[in-house]
C-alpha cells in the first residue's frame, strides 16, 4: 500500500494556499469601474508607450509587436465579424469607427478594456481548472483504451491511472461551477451568454438553439456525469477483480471501457465545442474537437509517466521496469506528433484558404499571442520529438521528467491560447492570476490523486493480463 | 521483444497441430503447385477488364478528356473519386504492417504480407488517375522540379496536387522497400525449396542472397522497426495530402478542417474492408485457415467498426458545424447532399459507412465469415460513394446558382475504373501464385507464444506447478 508522504501532502497544501492567494489577489485587484481602467491606462502611458491616440493596443501589448497598420485592419475585421474579443460593448462596432467623436470612442474603448481586465482572473481560473480536469480525463481515456485493447504491458500501471482519474470528480465539479457562474452572469468568458450581445448579433441569434444557458449546462452535466460514472464503475470493478475467483469483473470492465470510449468520442467533441470553441462564438472548425483531444490526451499520458516515475523512485511499483517507461515515453512522443499534425492541419487549412470568417481566429493569435502561439509548437513538438526519438533516452527518468514538464507547460499554453484571446484579447500576460490558478489546481490535483493512490494496493492483483505485464520486457 | 509468456485469456493465432515445417509447407504450397481452373478463370476475367481499361484510357488520351462525363462545373468526378478510393484502400496495408507492428499486434503477422501487396497494387491503380485525368498527360513530367531549358521553369510548391505527386511517389517507394525487405527471408525459403533450376534462379535473385545469420536478423528487425516508424507518419500524411486537394479550397463542403484525419480514418476503414474481402477468399482457396483464423477476421472487423464509428463522428461533426457556422453556402451544401438530386448517393454512403459497421458490435456477426464478407463489400461501396459525394455534390451546386449542373458519367469513365479493378486483380492473382502470401518467418516467431499446440503444452506445465514460466 502506498502512504501519502507528509512532505508531499504539505507541499500540496502550500500550493493550494499560494494558489488561493494568487487567484484571490487577482480577483481583488481587477478593475471594478471605468475610472479604474482610466488609471491603469494612464499609468501605462506614463511608462512611455506612445501617445494616447493610438495607444489602445500598443500600450496594452507588452511585446510591442502590434504594428499600427494592423490596428486598422483589425478593427475592420471586428466590424465585419465581431468575435467576443470586443467584449460586451457591442456598440463598439455599431458606432462606426471613424465617424464618431473621439470622446465616445474613448469611452467605448475603456469599457472594452474593463471587460477584458475583468475577464482576466476568471479566464485564468477557467484555463487552470479545465486543464487539470482534462488531464484526468485524458488519463481515463488512456485507461479505457488499455482495457479495451487488452494491452499486456500496462496493467501494472492501472492503479496509477485510476489514481489520476480520481481527480475527475472534483475537477469536473469545479469546471461545472465555473460554467454555472457564466450562465449566472458572474463572468463574461462566454460572450454568447450575454443577452444584450445576442440581441445585436444575428449570427449568435442563429446559434441560440444550441448556445443557450440551460441546454449548455444540461449537456455539461450529462458529459461529466457519464465520464465520472465510468470512472467510478471501472475503479470499483478493478478493486473487486483483486478479490475475485473468476474474470467476471475484468469482463465487465472490458465492456464498460468499450462503451465509455464510444460515449467519450461523442461527448469529447461536443465538450470542446461547448467549453472552448464557443468562447469565440463566431468561429468554427470541424477539426477542433479532435485537436483538443490530442492536447489533453498527451498531457494525461505524460502525467501517468511522471507519477509512475515518482512512485517508482519511492520504491512503490515493484514490477514497473524501464520497458514500461519506454512504452509511456513512446506514447508521449507519438501523441505529441499527432497533436502537431492536427494543429498544423487546422492552422494550415485556414491559413491557406484565408476565408475571413475563419482566419480572424489565427490573426488575433499571431498578432497578439505570437510568442505563446508559436512557442507552444516548439514545446509540444520540437522539443519532445527531438529528445524522445532516442530509444536509450526513453528509458532515462530525468529525460522523461524533463520532456514531460515541457509537454505539460506547452499544453497549458495551448489551452491558454484557445481561451485567452477571446476573453482578454491583447490584455494578456502570465501573472498572479495564471500562476495562482495553476498552483491552486496543481496542489488540489496532487492532494486528490495521491490520496486516491493510498486507498488500494498499487498492483492490480488478479487482472488476467497482469502476469504478462509483470514480465513485460521490450 | 516481449517475452514468450502469454496470458491464458489470449486465443491461439495458429490453430491446428502445426510445427515450423508445416508453416513452410503450407505457405509454399500455392507457389509450388500449379494453378487450377478457377484461378485461370478469375485471371482471364481480370485480364479482360484490364485490357478493356487500357482501351478506354487509350481512347481518352487519343480523343480528349471530353470523352468523360465531367463538365465545366464538375471538373473532377470519377477520376478523382477513384484515385482517392484506391489510395484509401492502399492504406490498410501500411497500417497492418507498420502501425500494428508498432503496437506489437501479433495477429498482424498472418495478414501483413497480403495487406502490403494490396497497398502496392492499389497505389499503382491510384497513380494512374492523376496522370490520365490530365488534359495533356504527355506533359506530366512537368510536375517534377527538373532543371530545364525554359530558363529553369519550376513548379509551384503551393499546390496540394503537387504535394500529391510527392506523397504518392514516396508512399509507393517506401511501401515497396518495406514489403520487399520483409520478403527476403521468405524468398530465401522458396529458393531453398526450389526443385527446378528456373525457380531456383528466380528466387535466388529475388532473395538477394539472404542467409539468415544472427547479425542479419538483428538488422532486419531494426530496419523493420525504423521503416514502420517512418511508414506510420507517411500513411497519415499521404491521405492527409490527398484530403488537402479538397480542404485547401474554398468550396463549401470541401473546405473543412476535419478532412485530414477523417480521410485517414476513412482510408483505414475502406482498406481494412478490402483486406477482409481478399483474405476471406484467400484463406479458403489457398488453404490457410490455420493462420488466417476467425480471430483475425474478427479483429479486422473490430478495426472496421472503430474506424467506421470515427468516420460517423466526422459526418455528424460536419453536419453540426455546417449548421453552427451560420454560413448559408455551407448549410446548403449539406442540405443538398441529403435532399438534392444526389440524395441517393448520400443515403448509400451513410448506410454503408455509418450503419453497416455498427452491426459488428454483435459477436455473432463479426465472427461470421459470410457476414464479414458481405459487410466488407458494402463498406467499399460506401467508401466509393463517400468520395463521390464529397467531390460531385460539392461541385455541382456551389456559390453561383447559374453554374449549377449535374454529372453523368460516360462508359469511358466506368471503363477506366473497371480497368483498374481488372489490373489490380491481375497483379493480386499473379502475386498469390508466385509470392509467399504469409510472412512465414514472422509467423514462426510467434509459434512458441501463440500457437494452439504450444499453448496446450504450456498450460499442461502451468497446471502442475501453478507457476508462470518466464521464458524470454
Amino acid at each position: 500500500m502506498y502512504t501519502f508522504s507528509s512532505k508531499l501532502k504539505t507541499f500540496s497544501f502550500v500550493l493550494i494556499a499560494l494558489g488561493v492567494l494568487g487567484v484571490g489577489y487577482s480577483f481583488f485587484t481587477a478593475p471594478k469601474t471605468i475610472e479604474d481602467v482610466e488609471k491603469i491606462l494612464a499609468a501605462e502611458e506614463a511608462h512611455g508607450h506612445g501617445d494616447h491616440g493610438d495607444a489602445h493596443h500598443e500600450a496594452a501589448n507588452p511585446h510591442g509587436e502590434d504594428a499600427h497598420g494592423h490596428h486598422a485592419d483589425k478593427h475592420d475585421i471586428h466590424k465585419e465579424v465581431s468575435t467576443s474579443h470586443t467584449g460586451r460593448g457591442d456598440g463598439h462596432q455599431a458606432a462606426g469607427h471613424d465617424a464618431h467623436a473621439e470622446h465616445d470612442e474613448h469611452h467605448e474603448h475603456l469599457e472594452h478594456v474593463l471587460h477584458q481586465l475583468q475577464n482576466k482572473p476568471w479566464s485564468a481560473l477557467y484555463v487552470g481548472a479545465l486543464f487539470f480536469m482534462l488531464i484526468s480525463l485524458g488519463a481515463l481515456a488512456f485507461y479505457a483504451i488499455q482495457n479495451a485493447a487488452q494491452a499486456g504491458w500496462s496493467p501494472v500501471l492501472f492503479r496509477v491511472m485510476e489514481g489520476i482519474s480520481s481527480y475527475l470528480l472534483p475537477g469536473a465539479i469545479i469546471v461545472f461551477l465555473i460554467l454555472v457562474a457564466g450562465v449566472m452572469d458572474w463572468h463574461h468568458i462566454f460572450i454568447w451568454m450575454d443577452e444584450s450581445v445576442v440581441a445585436n448579433d444575428h449570427l449568435l441569434q442563429g446559434k441560440a438553439g444550441y448556445l443557450n444557458g440551460p441546454f449548455f449546462l444540461i449537456r455539461a452535466a450529462i458529459f461529466m456525469g457519464g465520464w465520472i460514472l465510468y470512472r467510478q464503475y471501472a475503479r470499483k470493478n478493478s478493486l473487486k477483480q483483486d478479490e475475485a475467483t473468476d474474470n467476471l469483473y475484468y469482463k465487465k470492465n472490458f465492456k464498460a471501457s468499450a462503451a465509455f470510449l464510444v460515449f467519450f468520442i461523442v461527448t469529447e467533441s461536443i465538450m470542446s465545442w461547448d467549453w472552448i470553441m464557443s468562447v469565440d462564438p463566431h468561429w468554427f472548425s470541424t477539426l477542433f474537437g479532435w485537436y483538443v483531444f490530442a492536447s489533453f490526451f498527451v498531457s494525461g499520458i505524460t502525467v501517468i509517466a511522471l507519477i509512475t516515475l515518482y512512485l517508482k523512485s519511492k520504491g512503490y511499483l515493484e514490477y514497473v521496469n524501464t520497458s514500461h517507461i519506454h512504452d509511456l515515453a513512446k506514447f508521449m512522443f507519438g501523441i505529441s506528433i499527432f497533436w502537431t499534425y492536427l494543429w498544423f492541419s487546422q492552422f494550415m487549412l485556414i491559413w491557406y484558404a484565408n476565408i475571413p470568417e475563419e482566419v480572424t481566429y489565427f490573426i488575433t493569435r499571431i498578432e497578439d499571442y505570437n510568442l505563446p502561439f508559436f512557442g507552444m509548437v516548439a514545446m509540444n513538438f520540437l522539443f519532445p520529438v527531438l529528445i524522445l526519438i532516442n530509444t536509450d533516452f526513453k528509458r532515462l527518468s530525468w529525460i522523461i521528467v524533463m520532456a514531460g514538464i515541457v509537454i505539460l507547460c506547452g499544453h497549458y499554453i495551448d489551452f491558454f491560447n484557445m481561451i485567452m484571446p477571446a476573453t482578454v484579447g491583447d490584455r494578456w500576460y502570465i501573472g498572479m492570476a495564471e500562476i495562482g490558478s495553476v498552483l491552486l489546481f496543481l496542489g488540489l490535483f496532487i492532494l486528490v490523486v495521491f490520496t486516491a493512490l493510498t486507498k488500494a494496493p498499487l498492483l492490480a492483483k488478479r487482472n488476467p493480463l497482469i502476469e504478462e505485464s509483470k514480465h513485460f520486457h521490450y | 521483444m516481449s517475452s514468450h509468456y502469454e496470458a491464458p485469456i489470449r486465443k491461439p493465432l495458429i490453430i491446428g497441430d502445426k510445427n515450423y515445417h508445416d508453416v513452410t509447407v503450407d505457405v509454399a504450397r500455392p507457389v509450388e503447385g500449379r494453378a487450377n481452373k478457377q484461378w485461370w478463370i478469375a485471371f482471364s476475367i481480370a485480364l479482360a477488364a484490364f485490357l478493356w481499361g487500357i482501351g478506354c484510357v487509350a481512347y481518352t488520351v487519343g480523343t480528349g478528356i471530353g470523352t468523360w462525363g465531367s463538365n465545366k462545373t464538375i471538373g473532377w468526378a470519377w477520376d478523382i473519386t477513384n484515385f482517392v478510393w484506391w489510395v484509401g484502400i492502399g492504406h490498410a496495408g501500411t497500417l497492418i504492417s507498420a502501425v500494428l507492428l508498432l503496437f506489437r499486434q501479433k495477429w498482424r503477422m498472418a495478414i501483413n504480407r497480403s495487406a502490403e501487396a494490396m497497398t502496392i497494387f492499389s497505389v499503382i491503380q491510384a497513380a494512374m488517375f492523376p496522370v490520365f485525368h490530365m488534359g495533356r498527360p504527355w506533359l506530366a513530367y512537368w510536375v517534377m522540379p527538373i532543371p530545364n531549358q525554359f530558363g529553369s521553369l519550376w513548379v509551384n510548391f503551393n499546390s496540394p496536387l503537387l504535394w500529391d505527386v510527392f506523397a504518392i511517389s514516396t508512399y509507393l517507394s517506401v511501401s515497396l522497400v518495406f514489403w520487399w525487405t520483409g520478403l527476403l527471408p521468405d524468398f530465401a525459403m522458396l529458393r531453398d525449396r526450389a526443385i527446378t533450376p528456373f525457380t531456383k534462379r528466380v528466387y535466388s535473385t529475388l532473395s538477394f542472397g539472404w542467409s539468415g545469420r544472427a547479425k542479419d536478423w538483428q538488422r532486419f528487425e531494426e530496419v523493420s522497426l525504423v521503416l514502420a516508424g517512418l511508414a506510420t507518419p507517411l500513411v497519415l500524411s499521404v491521405h492527409t495530402i490527398v484530403s488537402f486537394d479538397f480542404a485547401t479550397s474554398v468550396i463549401p463542403g470541401w473546405h473543412t478542417t476535419i478532412l485530414p484525419p477523417y480521410f485517414v480514418a476513412g482510408a483505414i476503414f475502406s482498406g481494412f474492408a478490402m483486406v477482409n474481402t481478399l483474405l476471406i477468399i484467400m484463406r479458403k482457396v489457398s488453404n490457410l485457415e490455420a493462420y488466417i483464423t476467425i480471430q483475425h477476421i474478427e479483429l479486422m472487423n473490430i478495426v472496421i467498426m472503430i474506424t467506421g464509428s470515427i468516420v460517423g463522428i466526422a459526418y455528424i461533426t460536419e453536419l453540426f458545424i455546417a449548421w453552427y457556422s451560420g454560413v448559408e453556402y455551407e448549410q446548403y451544401a449539406f442540405l443538398n447532399r441529403a435532399t438534392g438530386p444526389y440524395w441517393w448517393s448520400y443515403l448509400l454512403m451513410m448506410t454503408c459507412n455509418v450503419v453497416s459497421p455498427q452491426v459488428m458490435w454483435f459477436k455473432k456477426i463479426r465472427t461470421s465469415i459470410i457476414a464479414s464478407f458481405i459487410i466488407s463489400l458494402v463498406v467499399n461501396i460506401g467508401m466509393w460513394f463517400e468520395r463521390f459525394v464529397i467531390i460531385v455534390t460539392s461541385l455541382h451546386r456551389d456559390y453561383l446558382p447559374s453554374s449549377w449542373t449535374m454529372f453523368q458519367p460516360t462508359f469511358i469513365d466506368a471503363g477506366f475504373f473497371i480497368g483498374t479493378i481488372g489490373f489490380f486483380f491481375v497483379l493480386f492473382l499473379l502475386y498469390s501464385r508466385s509470392f509467399p502470401v504469409i510472412a512465414q518467418a514472422e509467423v514462426k516467431s510467434i509459434m512458441k507464444s501463440s500457437s494452439e499446440t504450444h499453448k496446450r503444452i504450456r498450460d499442461g506445465i502451468a497446471h502442475d506447478t501453478h507457476s508462470h514460466p518466464e521464458n524470454h
